[in-house]
């Protein structure tokens, strides 16, 4: 069985989190939003800054965070670099590398979704637009999942593929979770509140979690039971161990089709991370604080994408072949 | 024959005393036509525009696109599609198909020739200082065998009609040729937008050439080892043939590659992969030599791949097409090919040259000077700078300094008479007007030369230009070679 180049690894790998990244911003947005509008006035976009961490960024640009300004930031400023114009174009140009792997679909897709965004007006983006822009930019998102499930060739690029958005979107949904907890928990005193429990709600469907969740508790919805299913969850496919069980079976399989034996630290961080997930418990994630859990997490998938590189993307190093010089090689256009 | 009268879409459609691809001439009709002529003038001009504007919306989203970078966005132009089919008679092919394949054969004796022996310049048929002064001779390919002595193993030939209904051949392009993709991409848009103008007209397939290309050049690989590996090596995404060669990797089915996916190990090539390093057998590449290896060549090159030439002397590698094989399509050269064509193949050329005058010689000169109103001087090799002349255009001051040049520094210009391409009909914005349009066949040659039956026909879609390159508002249109 051939194995693909390195670079069109890593690209496959980028090309899926970008994709993935793009559809949880939309939703990030949208569920924003909604949050802005019904908290009592205050419309807080800082919000979604200091999710991302983008706050110096953003101040960079010498605008005030408003609505209008933030959403700009994150669908169209093409200085940006996980804007969704700026992800959905280094998507393309990571597709455009793969061409000669993925399918004419895929490509013709992602070709397609960038030019619609390029062509997008300040009008696209106002306020009372939003709701539909960010539909438009999910579906586009499961589009590519879609296309990519139904025609991509399974070999390696597949799992690498299935690999970088599982990862990518179990980092997503932590800060998905964890504006909620930024937003809508200013104060202890608004637990339970029924304005809160609205907003709870409105997570849960941004993530497209809501009737999962009722079906799993039909009475009651806690901070404890929500943080449960998003962050816990195995059965909901959008839940960080859920995604973490993903690449990890993913990474599985790929060593055993293809003989990837030799290193190991991949797999070892990944079934770590879901071991830790598999035994929490949502009250003790919260009692120990949630925010630095969630970046924990983050900090953990973020030590599986440097294993993996060194893995798969740098260098190709096996015993039976020659050593390729450590100095050649600049890295892809990925990342 | 009955005479057959427009009265549609082509009533006013007038060529303007050129020969006409879909008309022919006054004396010299095209029969073979015929159909394709009277179901076109059957359509209306807003249904043709209408598929067009369909097909080259399918063209953008397709990616088929050559890219145009500026310092603050990229911007993908597609290659203008033209929706009239050029039409080429089976007899006309097969003249065609013949002539390419002597060019291609000849061509591939005289550089083994100049890289062993150099029989043609001890024998006075080309002079030396033309060949080894040349800026693409490249004096490693000295004594190197190459598999089957073919060194041009994709060539494409820059062919016109003129007005007597003839083809010439403009020049030769024996490096990295490209437009192959549109060919293939033009003939399925045609396929999709105009299913009813190809229906049972028996138009030859240009579908199989990624296949007969991999199958080529694997035969190039034959000593190497069992299942040769075969790659194509682009100098990446930001070039504007870069769409072509995703294209071809996946006709052939082969890895595209780049140069950083390559490294060379005891003068062996290997790629890159999630595995290990992988052996490359076969490089069909789309780097100029110059960027190949910046150990034999331009050292500051980051496209290529250091100690390929090392590899490739060792006989590890088979690159595609060999190095040093711009010495046979400069215009220095060119103008010589009918006398090499003779001196190794004791054959005339099929594909006669456009009349070409070699004004290093005096017969050449003298002809020259006294008819450069009417002619067109073009400096060869790399002395140019100065120019191109066209007599017919230029002013009193420029033919007298052209003249003085000539005289001082003969054997840096060949003179040649404009000539008049044939046109074909084309879209419009004031209706279908005549556009000058040439032809590039494609000839792969592994063990024997195979050419693709068609071609890209590129048309100048300015009125009354004669310019068909792509930088100068130049499109294309698919090219029908009838069974």
């Amino acid at each position: 069985m051939n194995s693909i180049l390195s670079r069109h690894a890593e690209c496959i790998f980028w090309l899926a989190r970008q994709v993935e990244r793009s559809n949880s911003t939309a939703r990030i947005l949208d569920i924003n939003e909604t949050f802005s509008r019904n908290a009592r006035g205050e419309h807080d976009w800082e919000s979604v800054l200091r999710l991302y961490g983008d706050e110096k960024i953003f101040r960079d640009t010498g605008r005030r965070p408003t609505a209008d300004a933030v959403i700009h930031f994150y669908i169209l400023d093409d200085k940006n670099p996980n804007s969704v114009l700026s992800s959905i174009g280094m998507a393309r140009e990571n597709a455009r590398a793969l061409r000669p792997l993925i399918s004419t679909e895929m490509w013709v897709q992602l070709n397609s979704f960038h030019n619609h965004l390029r062509g997008l007006r300040k009008a696209d983006l106002r306020i009372e637009n939003l709701n539909r822009l960010c539909s438009y930019i999910k579906e586009s998102c499961q589009t590519h999942s879609g296309i990519t499930a139904e025609t991509l060739y399974r070999d390696e690029s597949w799992y690498f593929h299935q690999i970088g958005r599982a990862i990518e979107r179990a980092d997503q949904t932590t800060r998905l979770v964890d504006v909620k907890y930024q937003v809508l928990l200013p104060q202890p005193s608004d637990v339970g509140s029924p304005i809160d429990e609205a907003q709870w709600n409105t997570l849960l469907r941004s993530a497209a979690g809501f009737h999962a969740f009722r079906r799993n508790y039909p009475q009651t919805m806690s901070p404890s039971t929500v943080v449960g299913f998003l962050v816990l969850d195995r059965r909901f496919p959008r839940s960080v161990a859920a995604s973490v069980l993903v690449a990890n079976e993913h990474l599985h399989e790929l060593r055993l089709k293809y003989g990837h034996t030799a290193r190991r630290s991949t797999s070892n961080l990944l079934r770590r991370l879901a071991a830790t997930l598999a035994e929490e418990a949502a009250d003790d994630l919260i009692a120990r604080g949630l925010h630095d859990a969630l970046d924990g997490i983050q900090v953990e998938l973020g030590a599986v994408t440097d294993a993996l590189g060194r893995e798969f993307f740098l260098l190709s190093e096996t015993d039976d072949a020659p050593q390729p010089e450590s100095s050649d090689g600049q890295r892809s256009p990925a990342g | 024959m009955t005479s057959w009268k427009p009265t549609g879409l082509l009533e006013d459609y007038e060529p303007g005393g050129f020969y006409c691809e879909l008309f022919g001439a006054a004396k010299m009709p095209a029969p073979h036509t015929r159909t394709v002529r009277e179901r076109i003038d059957g359509l209306s001009l807003a249904e043709l525009r209408r598929r067009a504007q369909a097909a080259e919306h399918e063209l953008f989203n397709l990616g088929v696109t050559f890219t145009v970078y500026t310092d603050r966005e990229q911007i993908d132009r597609i290659l203008p599609f033209d929706v009239i089919p050029r039409v080429l008679a089976a007899a006309e092919w097969e003249t065609i198909e013949r002539g390419v394949v002597q060019r291609v054969t000849a061509l591939n004796r005289f550089i083994e020739d100049i890289y062993h022996e150099q029989r043609i310049l001890r024998d006075g048929i080309v002079p030396a200082d033309l060949v080894l002064g040349n800026a693409n001779f490249r004096p490693q390919m000295t004594g190197l065998k190459v598999p089957f002595g073919n060194y041009v193993n994709i060539c494409g030939v820059d062919i016109v009609r003129g007005g007597d209904g003839r083809f010439y051949v403009l020049e030769d392009n024996a490096r990295t040729p490209s437009g192959v993709s549109y060919v293939v991409e033009n003939r399925h848009l045609t396929q999709r937008a105009f299913p009813d103008l190809m229906r049972n007209i028996g138009v030859r397939s240009v579908s199989n050439y990624g296949q007969r290309l991999v199958g080529q050049l694997t035969e190039l690989a034959a000593g190497i080892g069992n299942g040769p590996s075969v790659v194509l090596l682009s100098p990446g995404v930001y070039n504007s043939a870069y769409f072509e060669h995703v294209f071809l990797a996946r006709e052939m089915g082969v890895p595209l590659v780049e140069g950083r996916d390559l490294v060379v190990r005891d003068d062996r090539v290997f790629m890159k992969t999630t595995g290990g390093l992988a052996r490359v057998d076969v490089i069909y590449r789309r780097i100029d030599d110059d960027f190949l290896d910046p150990e034999a060549f331009n050292p500051a090159s980051m496209l290529g791949v250091r100690g390929l030439m090392r590899a490739y002397r060792a006989g590890n590698v088979v690159l595609a097409n060999a190095v040093g094989t711009g010495i046979s399509d400069d215009k220095a050269v060119y103008a010589y090919v009918p006398r090499i064509i003779r001196y190794y193949l004791d054959e005339e050329a099929i594909l006669p040259n456009v009349e070409t005058h070699i004004c290093r010689e005096r017969e050449g000169l003298e002809y020259t000077l006294q008819h450069l109103e009417e002619l067109v001087v073009k400096p060869v090799g790399e002395s140019g700078g100065y120019g191109i002349l066209i007599g017919p255009h230029a002013g009193r001051n420029a033919l007298a300094e052209f003249r003085r040049r000539l005289r001082a520094t003969p054997a840096n210009y060949i003179s040649q008479p404009v000539v008049q391409l044939s046109v074909c009909p084309t879209v419009t914005r004031s209706g279908i007007e005549p556009r000058h349009v040439d032809l590039r066949p494609f000839a792969v040659t592994g063990r024997s030369t195979w050419v693709l039956p068609g071609g890209l026909t590129r048309v100048a879609l300015r009125k009354g230009s004669l310019v068909v390159n792509s930088s100068q508002g130049g499109g294309s249109k698919d090219t029908w070679v009838l069974e």
